[in-house]
């Protein structure tokens, strides 16, 4: 078994262990077990990061076998500079949700557990396969342990948003599989998704191909107009399942465009860049003002990730080297960032039971050590240079520059607008006077909380000093892509 | 080719002995719980599929002079609908126990079921397959009016038998317009004589018209399936089951002979017939699960849904005059309808096995808070949930795979818009079966909900079933290739 599969199955097995154990009276055992499977399947990962060969744009630490031969797919995995680093990534963000559910969740623990382990397995899955049958199942199946995950810890409209959340998604990804068979029919039977990036295809052909992946990845990402389901999920999430949506999750839609929209439809790529453009750029201007009138802290960082996403899109699409690479760096930057921020709303809400804006206010004069964390984390949102937020912006902002000066000048609106929520947020949350009995009696961070945020706040800031280790694996695969997608694959 | 060749009948023989053997015993069991005949006919129904199971390699094409046929996909599908027969009689042992069900009628009846299905997954002959065809509905029809003093049932029985009569004369008259066109009954002479053609179109037209629809009903396809939902309904659990599972898996058989082995130089007509009783079935089907409110009602329209999307598969096997890809359609459909049949299986089993006495638990529901009530059945039913809606890692999702790739592979854009309206409408379906989670797992507990009666052996089998959909989902070759072999066997001959 090589290394991808341990980091595939081990929280798998791990989760499917807890769900075995089931009962609420062994809450402290199945805690501890959650902790140590979430950090060995850290652990498990870490050979990747020291192991990757940044030379080289080719699959590594690949596996490869037969699976179901009646349709030839095959358990094929391997990671590249563009997908390896999200494997140590939704390792990490378990281990972290694992810890923030440590004392929040009372009611079922071990199911909550199990579901975040399987779930952080399955995702893992959904970066390392290469073989399109094998990642549709990883990424179909996520779908049901999130839902789950919503719907039994989630908030007071739980119901409507675990299946809002659901059917968006299977709506998207059902018209991918018809897509998926078709390449499967117009390779000569192959499921393998490096075949397919070689694979000719005509023009009207690619087209159809290209929309249907888009179905299946705008919604994941989730770009404008169909993220309508995100704000929904998040608010309802539990603390946890928002920190995942967020830092993962939405991760696995633009994972997609750079797997299978652009090398495998090149030439329709190309064609319809000023839609995804234009797209992203109302996702990052238009969501970019609804975040600000939003009165729940929740919704506000949701439509807040739309619009960071949305530059993540509009970086694959200007196919250039900061573009492309600027995206990644941004996916991986938000995924700390937000997930610190949907931290920081639960520390609160675990508190006062209120998400909502007005309700807090001069929460740093009882709470001095969570409100330094959480001004950090408000400053990386809105991409204060020396944080995380800041490079992968930058990155892609400079890419549109050298393709056209006014849609950068669109996209820089963003370090506006995204600084106008934020701050405005962290100015009626954080300070000012004390604004209630409720923020009076508000303690201050505890051991467990503080771990959680200030693994966090190293990262991000970690990342925006030195974010070589990011960018060198990326290069050359990102490079190897560009170059990729330059050609024409037209019949 | 005049052989008796008794061999290949052996399954057979032993069932209808075996029927009369415990009609028989049956009186001079006093036992209340009738053990004695429940395990006869356990050991019966092994013992057939362990037939079946042997034969499926024994070479010898036909036997009875020539009336039934022995291969590879008849004896599958009798395999499968042994096992079938042998997890229904398992699940429902103790529910009609306790309704006073238990007697020695059931356990015939039920083997008499399985003898026609037998007869008409192996006839080679359009009487034979008649012959099997009432001798499994008129056992059924019995079965269902089990509970004379049960109103609803009684009403679903006679509804049942008025539908299933008509629709038998159906198949009856079309059978004879086409023995009238082909002067055969056999059914390989027929094909030979579709073939020559020299025979008027017309008749033959006519002919196959009658048979789809005598065939759509008995699949429960749209627009022929207005008995499905009241049957489902009325029947009790264990004879809803009997309908549900095994029954289905011989519907398909004889659909095969006489469409696809006896016409298939007809399939331009009949395939444009199964197109449009496909999609009115997936769009009925899953529009009026929505708004069930009874389990075994929203059920029984998913069953109307789920027929819909395996006729799909039957659709697309001759594509512009070839029939390159009819072994790929044809598997995909059995393997799709055999992966149904388990999941469905397993669903009434569970119903079943959450029912008690004077509490059907057949409302949606009745199932509120089960994931706390008891969270290992909840699981398994989730399973049978997600599979149903098509969801990997389920083995409901490969039999969606099985019969989407079916379509896409003719490259034919007509067929892949076919394609894109049944994963529109799965998506449809998706809903309801995900209300049957969210009533599971979301939901409180309802006050005055009887407790679970445990039962050890069944949970067991329950456990199994659902098992075997997680593990056919995560290694769904074999069963794949089982299906490819007996499906390219029987269109080899």
């Amino acid at each position: 078994m090589g290394l991808l599969s341990v980091a595939i199955w081990l929280p798998i097995a791990v989760g499917l262990l807890l769900f075995a154990l089931g009962r609420d009276d062994n809450a402290v055992m199945v805690r501890w077990l959650a902790l140590i499977g979430a950090v060995a399947s850290l652990l498990v990962t870490l050979p990747l990061i020291t192991g990757f060969d940044v030379t080289t744009a080719a699959m590594q630490f690949q596996e490869n076998q037969p699976w179901i031969d009646r349709f030839n797919v095959r358990y094929r995995l391997g990671v590249d500079g563009i997908s390896m680093w999200f494997v140590p990534l939704t390792a990490f963000m378990t281990v972290v949700v694992v810890i923030a559910g440590w004392e929040v969740i009372t009611d079922r623990v071990a199911h909550y557990m199990g579901a975040f382990l399987i779930l952080s397995g399955l995702m893992v899955g959904v970066f390392a396969a290469l073989d399109g049958l094998l990642f549709y199942v990883f990424f179909e199946a996520t779908l049901i342990p999130m839902y789950i995950i919503i719907g039994i810890w989630g908030g007071p409209k739980r119901v409507y948003a675990a299946f809002k959340f659901f059917l968006y998604t299977l709506a998207g990804s059902l018209l991918m599989l018809v897509a998926l068979i078709y390449l499967y029919y117009k390779s000569g039977g192959s499921f393998d998704i490096l075949t397919w990036h070689k694979l000719p295809l005509r023009g009207g052909a690619q087209t159809l191909l290209f929309f249907a992946f888009l179905a299946a990845f705008s919604v994941k990402v989730p770009m404008w107009p169909v993220h309508t389901w995100l704000p929904d999920a998040h608010v309802e999430a539990p603390t946890g399942g928002s920190v995942v949506l967020a830092a993962i999750m939405l991760k696995l839609g633009a994972y997609g465009f750079l797997r299978f929209s652009l090398p495998i439809v090149p030439d329709a790529s190309r064609e319809w860049a000023w839609f995804i453009i234009a797209l992203s750029l109302i996702a990052v201007v238009y969501i970019g003002l609804v975040a600000l009138v939003q009165q729940d802290m929740k919704k506000l960082v949701a439509y807040s990730s739309v619009a960071h996403m949305g530059f993540v899109t509009l970086g694959f699409f200007i196919f250039s080297d900061l573009g492309v690479s600027g995206g990644l760096v941004q996916m991986i930057s938000h995924g700390f960032i937000s997930g610190a921020m949907f931290l920081c709303i639960g520390v609160l809400y675990d508190r006062v039971h209120s998400r909502e804006i007005a309700a807090y206010g001069g929460v740093v004069n009882t709470m001095p050590k969570f409100a330094a964390l959480g001004v950090l984390f408000a400053m990386a949102n809105c991409g204060l240079p020396g944080t995380s937020g800041f490079v992968g912006e930058w990155m892609v902002i400079l890419g549109t520059v050298k393709m056209n000066f006014w849609l950068a000048a669109l996209a820089a609106t963003t370090l506006v607008f995204g600084a106008a929520y934020t701050l405005w947020m962290v100015k009626r949350v954080y300070f000012g006077d004390v604004a209630n009995a409720n923020v009076k009696a508000l303690a201050d961070l505890n051991a467990r909380e503080f771990a959680m945020l200030a693994i966090l706040a190293v990262a991000v800031l970690w990342m925006g000093v030195y974010p070589k280790p990011f960018t060198d694996v990326m290069n050359v695969s990102v490079g190897e892509l560009l170059k990729h997608v330059a050609q024409s694959k037209l019949l | 080719m005049s052989d008796f060749n008794w061999l290949i009948i052996y399954p057979e023989i032993v069932l209808l002995v075996m029927a009369c053997v415990v009609a028989i015993v049956d009186l001079y069991v006093t036992d209340p719980q009738r053990r004695v005949t429940y395990w006869l006919t356990q050991l019966t129904f092994v013992a057939a599929g362990a037939l079946h199971l042997g034969l499926i390699d024994v070479n010898l094409p036909y036997g009875l002079q020539d009336m039934v046929v022995s291969d590879a996909m008849g004896h599958t599908l009798a395999f499968f609908a042994c096992v079938a027969m042998v997890i229904t009689m398992a699940y429902a042992q103790p529910y009609i126990a306790s309704r006073d069900m238990l007697k020695g009628e059931f356990f015939t009846l039920s083997m008499f079921v399985l003898l026609g299905i037998s007869v008409m997954t192996s006839a080679n002959n359009f009487l034979v397959i008649y012959l099997g065809l009432e001798l499994m509905s008129l056992s059924l029809y019995a079965l269902t009016a089990l509970r004379r003093d049960h109103a609803i049932a009684t009403e679903a029985a006679m509804k049942y038998f008025v539908l299933g009569a008509l629709a038998s004369g159906f198949l009856l008259y079309g059978l004879s317009m086409m023995y009238g066109a082909t002067r055969s009954l056999n059914i390989p002479e027929v094909f030979t004589a579709i073939g020559s053609g020299q025979i008027n179109p017309s008749v033959l037209t006519f002919g196959v018209v009658f048979v789809v629809a005598g065939l759509a009903f008995k699949l429960g396809a749209v627009p022929f399936h207005m008995w499905v939902p009241d049957v489902y309904h009325g029947a009790p659990t264990a004879v809803t089951l009997l309908i549900g599972g095994a029954p289905k898996l011989a519907a398909f058989a004889i659909t095969m002979r006489l469409l696809v082995e006896g016409m298939l130089g007809l399939a331009v007509d009949w395939q444009q017939m199964l197109v449009v009783l496909s999609v009115a079935s997936l769009v009925v089907g899953n529009l009026a699960a929505i708004a069930q409110s009874n389990l075994k009602r929203m059920l029984a329209y998913s069953t109307i849904s789920q027929m819909g999307f395996m006729l799909l598969g039957m659709t697309a096997g001759v594509v512009t005059g070839n029939t390159l890809s009819a072994g790929n359609a044809y598997s995909s459909s059995m393997f799709y309808l055999v992966t149904y049949v388990l999941t469905t299986l397993g669903t009434f089993g569970m119903i079943m096995y959450l029912s008690r006495q004077g509490h059907e638990s057949e409302e949606i529901s009745d199932l509120a808070g089960l994931g706390k009530r008891a969270p290992w059945l909840a699981g398994v039913m989730s399973l049978f949930m997600f599979s149903l809606a098509g969801v990997p890692p389920t083995v409901g999702f490969y039999g969606k795979l099985a019969v989407l790739q079916a379509l896409v592979t003719t490259n034919v854009p007509g067929y892949i818009v076919l394609a894109v309206v049944a994963v529109l409408m799965s998506l449809v379906g998706a809903y309801y079966y995900l209300r049957i989670v969210k009533v599971m797992y979301f939901d409180a507990i309802a006050a005055g909900t009887p407790a679970i009666e445990r039962h050890q052996g069944i949970s067991a089998v329950l456990a199994l079933n659902g098992g075997a959909v997680i593990v056919l989902g995560l290694l769904p070759g074999g069963l794949m290739a089982l299906c490819r072999d007996a499906i390219l066997k029987a269109l080899a001959s």
